[in-house]
């Protein structure tokens, strides 16, 4: 079971909230990127966040550009998962392949600060502060299979090919 | 029952008879990457100990976000991406060739081609009839090294446009409508498919502005028919021997039908801080801007600048407002300057940046400051995207971005027309 804080945002986080254009230069210093994680859309983010913390988003959460950096500062930053009332697709690909849960929920039920309970293997969100239980959307089978292998590069290490 | 344009696509890759909503493996053609996501490419592909790309496709690596490099660590990252380039024969686009979906365009995408690149702006290729979309470094590593990878079959909507544009009407007018109509994530797992009579009526380069945009609608492609159109281009490339026609199957199921009749487009304009934040530009007309760009894998082709020529020719610049210009390669840039264009916009007041991405991420070349406001025509313009978070970017047309570059204030480019 995952254990943590929610950090809300709302709709249209886009990859340049989460690490700006402007830092591609440090793209191949993971430490230094790591340190603007969510600098556009909360400055306090970085030194707030915890280890087994959550982003809580609205619609469309990750939406813009392919940089894979996007969910690996997040991953860095400790968070356990993003959850989100939808996510755009290549952002959802991305956190997937590196072993970052999405889970996509009625998350106008979480408040920022929150403290939420996840079974990723029940499919059930409990918010302890406010004391409701969400369920989210099945993931569909191909990006479980990749999730459970703590992703997609320990699944072709494993598989050796992509096995549907 | 018939086919979609991506069904048909999707299953020749994968050998199989697949319809929206399945998931397969398929073979791809173009594998890419740009030096901004390139290093963290190579840097999976190693891990997961490939030696080589597969040799089933075309590898290419492209030098263009930042180029020339602005900074050590970039320069670092482009010595990564010529080391791995010359250990292993891929392609390698240097400085100064040009916006990797330009070039990719330009020289290697084909109609019915399977394309992933590592940059969300790989959709443009949909332009020549090709199933490009953008995935992350690892995907792209993956798919590099096997040759393959995953796909879920997206469902398609078909966007059918009549008529012709009118006069001071163009395609990122046509996307930008399109895009505010149906909203940021109105087609996001989705295709969008380009159909209909008016298509004979769009040019290549507007094919690609339209299919450079379809990712600001969430969709995973945004594909055209490869018809004379395309055949015109390869040719004019040098490479008739890529056409092939592409067509959806007259039966072919679609999700939605949407119906642009482009005689009623007006010119439109991306609000901050969402691209579907779209209204006329009557709208917004009058706003001050500090900042002029065009160009872009959006807009930076010989037809926009010639556009933006056009209107520019004997004026200049506000004198309260920067003009910058990027071509999106150099051959664009090489026409730009034989057709006289290149002269004009720099009597105009304006800067002309090498090809390439320019100041369209915020990395460097035209990085906005604090409370500045820049109408761009390429496309995003989310809250810190061309630097400073405290920046407002509006996006549009090459046309009326040239008008508000003479204004130095958003203006319907039928002013000048």
């Amino acid at each position: 079971m995952l254990k943590g804080k929610a950090f809300k945002f709302g709709d249209d986080i886009s990859t340049d909230h989460i690490i700006p254009g402007k830092y591609a230069y440090l793209r191949s210093n993971l430490p230094e990127l790591a340190k603007h994680v969510m600098e556009d859309a909360d400055p306090l983010f970085a030194s707030r966040v915890k280890p087994g913390d959550f982003i809580v988003g609205g619609n469309n959460f990750g939406l813009g550009s392919s940089r894979e950096h996007a969910p690996l500062v997040i991953k860095m930053a400790g968070v356990k998962a993003i959850l989100a009332k939808s996510v755009a697709r290549i952002f959802f690909r991305n956190a997937i392949n590196l072993g970052l849960p999405i889970l996509i929920c009625n998350t106008d039920d979480i408040a920022n600060g929150d403290q939420l309970e996840i079974e990723l293997e029940a499919g059930i969100i409990r918010n302890k502060t406010n004391g409701k239980v969400l369920t989210f959307g099945k993931i569909p089978d191909v990006m479980l299979k990749i999730l459970d292998e703590g992703g997609l590069l320990p699944y072709i290490e494993k598989h050796g090919d992509i096995k549907l | 029952m018939g086919k979609t344009i991506s069904e048909l696509i999707l299953s020749a890759k994968s050998g199989s008879d697949v319809r929206a909503g399945d998931i397969v493996v398929a073979q791809v053609d173009l594998a890419f990457v740009q030096d901004t996501t390139g290093p963290l490419t190579v840097r999976q592909f190693r891990a997961a100990k490939f030696k080589k790309p597969a040799e089933t496709l075309k590898a290419a690596l492209f030098l263009d976000h930042a180029a020339p490099s602005q900074s050590r660590e970039m320069s670092n990252d482009h010595i990564l991406l010529r080391e791995f380039a010359a250990q292993t024969g891929a392609f390698l686009s240097e400085v100064g060739d040009g916006v990797c979906h330009q070039i990719v365009a330009e020289s290697f995408a084909k109609p019915g081609d399977l394309i992933v690149g590592t940059d969300s702006h790989t959709v443009t290729a949909g332009g020549l009839g090709a199933f490009a979309c953008g995935m992350g470094s690892s995907d792209v590593a993956i798919a590099l090294g096997l040759g393959r990878t995953w796909f879920r079959v997206p469902e398609t909507f078909l966007i059918e446009l009549k008529g012709k544009f009118s006069k001071g009407v163009n395609a990122k007018d046509l996307i930008l409508y399109l895009i505010g109509k149906i909203g940021a994530d109105g087609a996001t797992y989705k295709a969008l498919e380009f159909g209909g009579s008016g298509v004979a009526n769009v040019t290549m380069p507007q094919r690609l502005t339209v299919s450079n945009m379809a990712v600001e609608a969430g969709a995973k492609v945004g594909i055209f028919p490869a018809d004379e159109v395309t055949m015109r281009f390869l040719t004019e490339q040098g490479r008739a021997d890529h056409y092939m026609p592409v067509q959806a199957d007259d039966d072919a199921v679609y999700e939605k039908t949407i119906t642009i009749k482009l005689g009623e487009l007006e010119p439109m304009v991306a609000k901050p801080h969402t691209v579907d934040n779209v209204v006329p530009v009557k709208e917004v007309a009058g706003t001050k801007v500090q900042q002029v760009s065009i160009g872009t894998c959006t807009n930076g082709r010989l037809e926009d600048l010639k556009i933006a020529a056009k209107i520019l020719k004997g004026q200049y610049r506000n004198l309260k407002t920067r003009l910058i210009i990027a071509p999106a390669s150099r051959d664009i840039l090489m026409a730009a300057t034989e057709a006289g264009y290149i002269e004009t916009f720099l009597e105009a007041g304006g800067v002309i940046l090498p090809p390439g991405c320019g100041s369209c991420l915020g990395l460097h070349q035209g990085v906005l400051g604090d409370g500045e406001s820049c109408f761009s025509t390429a496309n995003r313009n989310f809250k810190g995207r061309m630097g400073s978070p405290e920046a407002f970017v509006y996006l549009g047309s090459p046309a009326t971005a040239a008008a508000t570059a003479i204004k130095g204030e958003i203006t319907d480019p039928r002013e000048f027309l």
